[in-house]
């Protein structure tokens, strides 16, 4: 399956970076995601999830 | 602290409810029009702006724009006041924007069924209506973004976000997909072509579900299922994993709705993994939903409003669930093209925006009016009517869509498809479509009694008057991290980063599809044979865009053993490269075209288009009649044409140009010649002339009228291939 799309990608210059890259920005997107989430002071969380309630 | 006192807006969000409730009973008529034609195609027979062709553009933009958009922007006016404790930012742009909007979906209303479209799905209105959606998209965000300027609460809650992406992400994706070069004031060419173009409207089409559908819907879910629950939202951690990922996966999925197209295999693959991924988001948003009812699922039994959230969660589940499963190839090669697809879309529409859009009307009238609903009975006699109509209109579909799709793929023991004619593989599915069109009718009865449920509510309680409310103002702090702020909690209470930073995410999976679209071109094998369309081929094609036929017909053959022996040759790349725009369509309810030219003569296309029933009976295509009318084409625009076709790099010569007028006369006339070896033909042909001199009329030769340019272009479909079969890689 991967050959077919190897075979394809061959005509981009430089095209061997492409899959690093996106494990890279899916790798710290993700990580970075689960950082700020699980940061969260329980206060903070129950916080803003009362905003809609207060009005 | 200082209260500040304000008035919440209400009558704006009043207007655009009134707007949700009108375009959603007009939307769903006109859908339950196009089930019925299903049953008799030619019940609007004669009548072009009621064929099913320019009615079907009509159906889907009416219910996403008109009634989705006017509740997602009702929604959106009503708890983004309340979430940012202001007033929106000016009364003049919302207003502008309800009327602005409002006037847009009338010229959508009045342009396409008059036939005026670009004909590409969810995209179909023509340049000018293009541009004044984009102004009034910019009014929204600006009267957005200026309310959470001066907003009177630290941070902007988890619906907000969803509110931005919205905004930021449908302008991205309108702009790059209606790029277009204009012919006359409502006729253009889109600037990509073939394999491109597909590309870049499926990028589109495909978030366009995503952010005109689900994202801001996704934000009132945060919003109303609290309120209407009265506790807030299971976990706000999970939503905010749910806001980034979801944006962030969504944007790349767009290719899964190319599989097994000429579309290179490594951008479907990146389509189908993306797909996949983006289950657990989804999934992610739907539990956070739906766990927001622990504890009160009591309050579900007796409540109409929690009941129409609950189906509306269920239900985006539940198609959520549906497409990665038919993004997977070997699931994608059943449902494509057939009534699947038709299911998959509905149990969306019909249950996640259409019950969110219910849920919230019955929850907001009684609170704007000051009383309670005029029939909690009635309401609950709608939610019941609405979830056995979504049940009968998606069932069906989906028997109907895997019953037809195994039936194309039917061979018989000596190698010859079972079911060699596709009309057989119709008339098997009509008891479905009769199902469906009755789901369809006890869906829009729902409706219906919504309408009067509401009119007298309003009738018996207060005026809806705008809202006062008082709130101290907010103190400056510091724009830069306190001490031991987090990075998100900061994020949240600066808008512009947050906005930035969603663009961000959105782009990436933009980027990375759209530059290799560009780089497509380079990729893309070219066949010497494949020649531009001549004149009178290239005012065909653009009939076959204006009747719609795209809708029902597809010009994209698979390669699949099955679809090869019915329609010929699997479609290559280069074999689109002239066609601005793209013609490969989405549903198959009647056959492939790609391959139609010359396959049968010009006289059977002509009596086809008269009355398909009287070439192929049982056929449910409607008959084409206003194409033979006694008038002449217009080619007045075929230089203009030709020209723009120049600018987006076919190579027409000057001479060409300069000729195009006489090479029509000459194509028609060959074409007019060919119909004269029918003798029923040549008898009819001069009854007519004998009625026009009769009513005293100019008579038009047949070589003028509109039909000849169809069955030239019909003709020509697929054939350049067959020239040489050399393609060049």
């Amino acid at each position: 399956m991967f050959e077919a799309i190897k075979h394809n990608m061959e005509t981009i210059v430089g095209v061997e970076i492409y899959p690093i890259l996106s494990l890279l920005i899916f790798f710290t997107f993700f990580v970075g995601l689960g950082i700020w989430v699980f940061g969260y002071k329980k206060e903070a969380i129950d916080e803003m999830s009362q905003i809609p309630l207060k009005d | 602290m200082e209260m500040q006192q304000f008035y919440y807006d209400n009558k704006i969000v009043k207007k655009f409810i009134y707007a949700t409730i009108l375009f959603g009973v007009v939307g769903m008529i006109v859908g339950l029009l196009l089930a019925i034609m299903f049953l008799f195609p030619n019940i609007t027979d004669g009548v072009s702006w009621l064929s099913f062709g320019r009615l079907r553009p009509l159906h889907t933009n009416a219910v996403i724009f008109a009634f989705v958009g006017n509740a997602m922007f009702a929604g959106i006016y009503y708890s983004l006041q309340r979430l940012l404790k202001a007033r929106m930012f000016s009364d003049f742009l919302s207003s502008l924007h309800f009327w602005g909007w409002q006037l847009i979906i009338v010229a959508a209303a009045i342009s396409l069924p008059m036939g005026y479209t670009s004909s590409k799905e969810y995209a179909e209105l023509e340049w000018p209506i293009d541009i004044a959606i984009a102004l009034i998209w910019v009014v929204f965000g600006i009267n957005m973004i200026g309310t959470i300027l001066k907003r009177r609460e630290r941070h902007l809650y988890v619906a907000i976000w969803f509110y931005l992406a919205t905004f930021v992400t449908v302008a991205v994706l309108h702009i790059f997909n209606s790029l277009s070069l204009p012919v006359s004031f409502l006729k253009s060419y889109s600037v990509y072509a073939g394999v491109q173009d597909a590309l870049v409207q499926w990028w589109y089409g495909h978030n366009a579900v995503a952010f005109f559908l689900t994202t801001p819907f996704l934000g009132l879910m945060y919003y109303f299922v609290p309120k209407a629950a009265n506790r807030p939202v299971y976990s706000y951690r999970l939503s905010i994993i749910h806001f980034w990922s979801l944006i962030f996966i969504y944007i790349w999925a767009g290719p899964h709705h190319l599989l097994y197209s000429a579309l290179p295999d490594w951008a479907q693959n990146l389509g189908v993994v993306f797909s996949i991924m983006l289950l657990a988001p989804s999934w992610g948003g739907m539990i956070n939903g739906l766990l927001t009812l622990r504890g009160v699922w009591d309050k579900v039994r007796v409540e109409p409003v929690l009941k129409f959230f609950v189906v509306a969660i269920t239900g985006y589940g539940m198609a959520t669930f549906e497409g990665p499963m038919l993004s997977l190839k070997n699931v994608n090669a059943i449902a494509h093209f057939t009534d699947w697809i038709v299911a998959h879309v509905h149990v969306g529409a019909l249950a996640w925006n259409g019950f969110m859009a219910f849920g919230m009307i019955y929850w907001l009238i009684p609170r704007m009016t000051k009383g309670k609903l005029f029939s909690n009975k009635l309401a609950n006699l709608h939610f019941w009517l609405g979830t056995l109509g979504i049940i009968l209109y998606a069932l069906p579909m989906y028997v109907a869509g895997f019953l037809q799709a195994s039936m194309w793929k039917q061979f018989n023991p000596d190698g010859t498809l079972m079911y060699g004619n596709f009309l057989e593989t119709v008339t098997q599915i009509i008891p479905m479509y009769w199902m469906r069109m009755i789901g369809g009718c006890m869906y829009i009865f729902g409706m219906f009694i919504l309408v009067y449920n509401i009119y007298r509510t309003i009738r018996a309680n207060q005026t809806i008057e705008d809202d006062f409310a008082e709130a101290p103002a907010l103190q400056e702090i510091s724009k830069k991290r306190l001490n031991g702020e987090k990075f998100h909690p900061w994020l949240e209470r600066r808008p512009i980063q947050l906005t930035i930073l969603a663009t961000v995410a959105i782009l990436i999976g933009g980027i990375i599809q759209i530059v290799p679209t560009i780089m497509v071109k380079s990729n893309i094998p070219t066949i010497a044979s494949v020649k531009p369309y001549t004149p009178l081929e290239l005012e065909g094609r653009d009939l076959y865009i204006r009747e719609g036929c795209v809708g029902c017909h597809s010009q994209q053959v698979r390669p699949f053993r099955s679809e090869v022996e019915r329609y010929g040759p699997q479609s290559k790349a280069g074999e689109y490269v002239y066609d601005h725009p793209f013609l490969w369509g989405s549903k198959r309810t009647g056959p492939d075209l790609l391959r139609v030219g010359q396959k049968y003569n010009d006289n059977w296309h002509f009596n086809h288009m008269w009355d398909p029933q009287s070439i192929s009976a049982g056929s449910i295509m409607p008959g084409y009649k206003w194409l033979f009318d006694n008038e002449a084409m217009d080619i007045s625009d075929i230089e203009t044409k030709m020209r723009v076709m120049q600018t987006l790099g076919v190579p027409y010569t000057d001479a060409e140009v300069a000729n195009a007028k006489a090479s029509i006369a000459k194509q028609a006339k060959g074409i007019e010649q060919n119909l004269h070896s029918d003798p029923d033909f040549v008898k009819s042909y001069e009854n007519s002339k004998k009625v026009a001199a009769a009513k005293g009329e100019e008579f038009v030769p047949m070589s003028q009228r509109e039909i000849v340019a169809v069955i030239a272009y019909l003709q020509r479909l697929g054939t350049d291939i067959k020239v040489k079969d050399n393609a060049k890689n």
